[in-house]
C-alpha cells in the first residue's frame, strides 16, 4: 500500500532522499519528465505539450523529526526538533537513526522523581537518547552531530476505516499526488514534491519561482481537532467529514471565489468538504500564491489527528474524498482558465 | 481637497482578501486621469500614467482588518479569528459589519476571572436564533469589518479604516493633480495588512525604479504614549525606519528637501513596529530605492482612528511634488 509505504520511511527537513527515491520510482512511468532542482524537489511534468494554463501540484515530502547536535560525555546524545514538535510526547519513544541504529529517548524514572517533578513536562534540555553506547568515543563511531533520529511507527488500519502512522504530514499529499498523477488530465500539470516545508516552506518558494504555473494546489494533512475539550468551536477539522479547504492561515488568505468554486464543485459532485476552521500554521500555498506576479492557489487537506507526533490518525474516506475533489478540480480546471481567467477580471 | 469623498472611501467594505468594492470605487475616481486600468492575480488595481522619465510606483493599501468567521452554533452565535492586527482586548460589544451590511455586537462569555480574557472567550451576536437562520446570512470563512462613521471635528478626522484608505486619498488626489512627465503606477493594493502580500507581486510585476508607500503611522502626542516625535497636525511623516524598512539616507534626503524648498511641513518618523508595503517592495528582485510618506494617526486600528486635514495636504502637496522632480 502506497501511503504504508511512504509513512514508513524516513525523510526529514533537508534530508528527503530516501522518499524522493521512492517517489520517483512510483512516479516515472506516468509522467513525461522527470528532475530533482536545485533545493532537492523533486519536479515531475505530464501533458506538456498540451499547452495552455499550466497547473501545478504539490505536496511535501519532508516530516518533523529530531537532530543529534551533541553527544554528552557518557554517550548520550542530545537533540533538538527540526519542525515544530511537542517536547512532552518525546519521553520513552524509541527512534531511529542512520537506518539501521536504534535509540530510546531517556528520561528519570517515576521512582526516582520527586513530586515535584512529576508536576512539570520534560524540555528538549532535559531529554536525550540513549543508544547504549557506554562513551563518548563509542557514540560518535555510530552518530555524526547532524544526523536524524526518526520516530518509529507501523502504518495500520484500525477501527473503521482509520489509519495510523507517522508522517501523515504530508506523506498523504505525496501518496494523493502519486494517484493523481497515475490518471489522465487534459491540462499540463507539474508536480512538485517539495523540501523543507516544515522548517519554512522553503523548497515549494524554489518550485513556484522555476515552475511559475497559471494555477497551484497544495495537498496537505492538516490538524484535526475534533478530541479537543474545549467544545466544537475549536475543531479545526474533523475527521470523516472529508477533504478541509484552507480559508486562512499565517501565510495564506485563499481567494474567497475560488474557495466558492470548490465548495460548489464539491456538492455537485457530491463530495464532502469542509473548511479549516482556524488561522495557525501555515502550509506551501504561502511562498506560492505570491511567487511573482501572483499564482491562484487552494490548500485541501486530509484531517490528521494528532499532527506532528510519533503517530497520527486519519480516515481512509477522507484521503479517497481528498483525491476525488482534486481530481474533479482538475477536470474542471481547463475550461475554468480558458475561459473565465481568474486574473484578468474586467474593469 | 474632496474630504467628502474621503469620507465615501473610509465607509466601504474592503477587509483584507475583499477588496473589490473599494477597487471599483477607486477606479470610477481615477479613470479620467489615467491611461490605463488593470486589475492582477491577487486584485491589486494597477493605475497607469504613460511618460518617459522613471517608472514610479506608488502604492497605497486597500485593505482593512476585520475578522474571519471560524464557526457557527446550534443557536446561532458566530466564532471568528482576527484577519490583521486586531486588538483583541478591545472587541467586546464593538459592532461589525459584513458585506450585505448586516451587523452583529462583539459579545464575551462569562469570565470567572480578568485574566480568562482570551480571543476563544469572544463571540458574535448577528440578532438570529438558530445556525439555519444564521446561515442565510453568513458562512464559514465570509468575513467583516468594524463600524466606525466618518466624523469631522475641526481640522480633524475620525473615522474606521484610515488604515489605509487616507492612503488611497492621498494617491487618488496627487493622481488628479500631478503634472508629472514620469511613467507612473499608482497601485492600491491588497493583503497589506496580513504581511504586505499584494505589494510583493505587484511590485515583482512592476519592476519600478522608484517606489513611494503611503500609509499611516502611530503618533506620541497622547496623554502617557509611548515616546515617538510624530504628532497630529505637524506636517506630513518622512518614514526613517520600521520593522520592514530603512529608508536609505538619499531618499529621505531627496524627500525632506522637496518638502523644504516647497515649503511643505514635514516630520521624521521612527515607527518601533508595523511595516507598509514598502517593506515587500524595496526588495522585490534586484531591490527597488523606496521610501514612505506617513498620515499621522491617533488609535491605528480602531473604528475610531482620528487624523488631521492639515497633515493629508502635506502629504498630497508633498507627493505631488515628488513625482515631478524625482529622486
Amino acid at each position: 500500500m502506497l501511503l504504508k509505504s511512504l509513512s514508513e520511511l524516513n525523510g526529514t527537513s533537508g534530508a528527503e532522499g530516501l522518499v524522493r527515491n521512492f517517489l520517483r520510482q512510483q512516479v516515472e512511468s506516468f509522467v513525461d519528465t522527470v528532475t530533482v532542482d536545485k533545493i532537492g524537489n523533486l519536479i515531475a511534468t505530464k501533458n506538456g505539450h498540451l499547452g495552455g494554463p499550466k497547473v501545478m501540484l504539490t505536496a511535501h515530502m519532508d516530516e518533523v523529526a529530531l537532530m543529534i547536535v551533541d553527544i554528552t560525555s557518557d554517550g548520550f546524545l542530545k537533540f533538538r526538533p527540526v519542525g515544530g514538535i511537542d517536547a512532552r510526547i518525546l519521553v520513552s519513544k524509541p527512534v531511529q537513526i542512520n537506518e539501521t541504529l536504534v535509540g530510546v529517548i531517556g528520561a528519570k524514572a517515576i521512582h526516582l522523581q520527586k513530586p515535584s517533578e512529576r508536576q512539570k513536562a520534560l524540555h528538549f534540555d532535559q531529554l536525550y537518547i540513549d543508544i547504549g553506547a557506554k562513551s563518548k568515543e563509542e557514540a560518535a563511531g555510530k552518530v555524526k552531530l547532524g544526523d536524524y533520529a526518526y520516530f518509529i511507527t507501523k502504518c495500520e488500519p484500525f477501527g473503521e476505516g482509520l489509519y495510523k502512522g507517522k508522517a501523515f504530514d504530508d506523506r498523504v499529499g505525496c501518496a494523493i499526488l502519486v494517484e493523481l498523477l497515475k490518471r489522465d488530465y487534459d491540462i499540463p500539470l507539474v508536480a512538485a514534491f517539495t523540501v523543507q516545508e516544515e522548517v519554512g516552506l522553503r523548497g515549494a518558494k524554489i518550485a513556484a519561482y522555476h515552475i511559475n504555473p497559471d494555477f497551484a494546489i497544495v495537498i496537505e494533512g492538516t490538524v484535526a481537532a475534533d478530541v479537543s475539550d474545549q467544545g466544537e468551536k475549536g475543531w479545526v477539522t474533523e475527521l470523516g467529514k472529508g477533504p478541509a479547504c484552507s480559508l486562512m492561515d499565517r501565510t495564506t488568505l485563499y481567494n474567497p471565489k475560488l474557495i466558492q468554486w470548490v465548495a460548489d464543485l464539491a456538492r455537485e459532485k457530491g463530495i464532502p468538504l469542509q473548511f479549516r476552521r482556524g488561522s495557525s500554521g501555515g502550509n506551501d500555498a504561502g511562498p506560492i500564491h505570491v511567487s511573482r506576479t501572483g499564482i491562484p492557489t487552494i490548500a485541501l487537506s486530509v484531517p490528521c489527528r494528532y499532527i506532528h507526533s510519533c503517530v497520527s490518525v486519519i480516515s481512509e474516506k477522507d484521503y479517497s474524498a481528498c483525491f476525488n475533489l482534486i481530481s474533479e478540480i482538475l477536470n474542471e480546471l481547463p475550461r475554468k482558465l480558458k475561459f473565465s481567467p481568474m486574473d484578468k477580471e474586467d474593469m | 481637497m474632496d474630504f467628502a469623498m474621503l469620507g465615501q472611501l473610509t465607509q466601504l467594505f474592503g477587509p483584507s482578501g475583499s477588496e473589490e468594492l473599494v477597487a471599483e470605487f477607486i477606479a470610477a475616481q481615477v479613470r479620467p486621469y489615467c491611461d490605463e486600468l488593470s486589475k492582477d492575480t491577487l486584485g491589486n488595481l494597477i493605475v497607469r500614467r504613460q511618460g518617459n522619465g522613471k517608472k514610479i510606483m506608488v502604492a497605497a493599501h486597500m485593505d482593512e482588518i476585520g475578522l474571519m468567521i471560524t464557526h457557527i452554533n446550534k443557536e446561532g452565535f458566530l466564532r471568528f479569528v482576527p484577519l490583521g492586527g486586531v486588538q483583541i482586548p478591545n472587541l467586546t460589544r464593538q459592532r461589525v459589519k459584513f458585506i450585505d451590511g448586516r451587523i452583529g455586537t462583539i459579545g464575551v462569555e462569562k469570565l470567572d476571572k480578568r485574566s480568562d480574557f482570551k480571543l476563544d472567550k469572544l463571540y458574535l451576536d448577528i440578532g438570529v436564533s438558530s445556525r439555519e437562520e444564521a446561515e442565510q446570512f453568513v458562512h464559514i470563512g465570509e468575513t467583516a469589518v468594524f463600524v466606525g462613521d466618518f466624523v469631522e471635528s475641526g481640522t480633524r478626522l475620525i473615522s474606521k479604516a484610515f488604515d489605509d484608505r487616507i492612503g488611497c486619498f492621498v494617491a487618488i488626489e496627487a493622481l488628479k493633480r500631478t503634472k508629472s512627465t514620469h511613467e507612473l503606477a499608482f497601485v492600491f493594493t491588497v493583503q497589506e495588512e496580513i504581511g504586505t502580500r499584494g505589494a510583493k507581486t505587484a511590485a515583482y510585476a512592476l519592476e519600478p525604479d522608484l517606489a513611494i508607500a503611503v500609509d499611516v503611522t502611530a503618533t506620541g502626542d497622547t496623554p502617557k504614549a509611548h515616546p515617538m516625535s510624530v504628532e497630529l497636525g505637524s506636517g506630513v511623516g518622512i518614514k526613517v525606519l520600521d520593522r520592514s524598512m530603512i529608508t536609505s539616507p538619499k531618499i529621505k534626503r531627496w524627500m525632506a528637501d522637496v518638502a523644504t524648498d516647497r515649503i511643505i511641513p514635514f516630520q521624521w518618523e521612527v515607527l518601533e513596529y508595523g511595516g507598509t508595503d514598502c517593506g515587500a517592495i524595496h526588495l522585490s528582485r534586484g531591490g527597488v530605492p523606496s521610501g514612505v510618506l506617513s498620515i499621522p494617526t491617533r488609535y491605528v486600528h480602531s473604528p475610531a482612528e482620528m487624523i488631521d486635514k492639515r497633515d493629508v495636504e502635506a502629504a498630497v502637496d508633498l507627493l505631488v511634488a515628488l513625482l515631478e522632480t524625482s529622486a
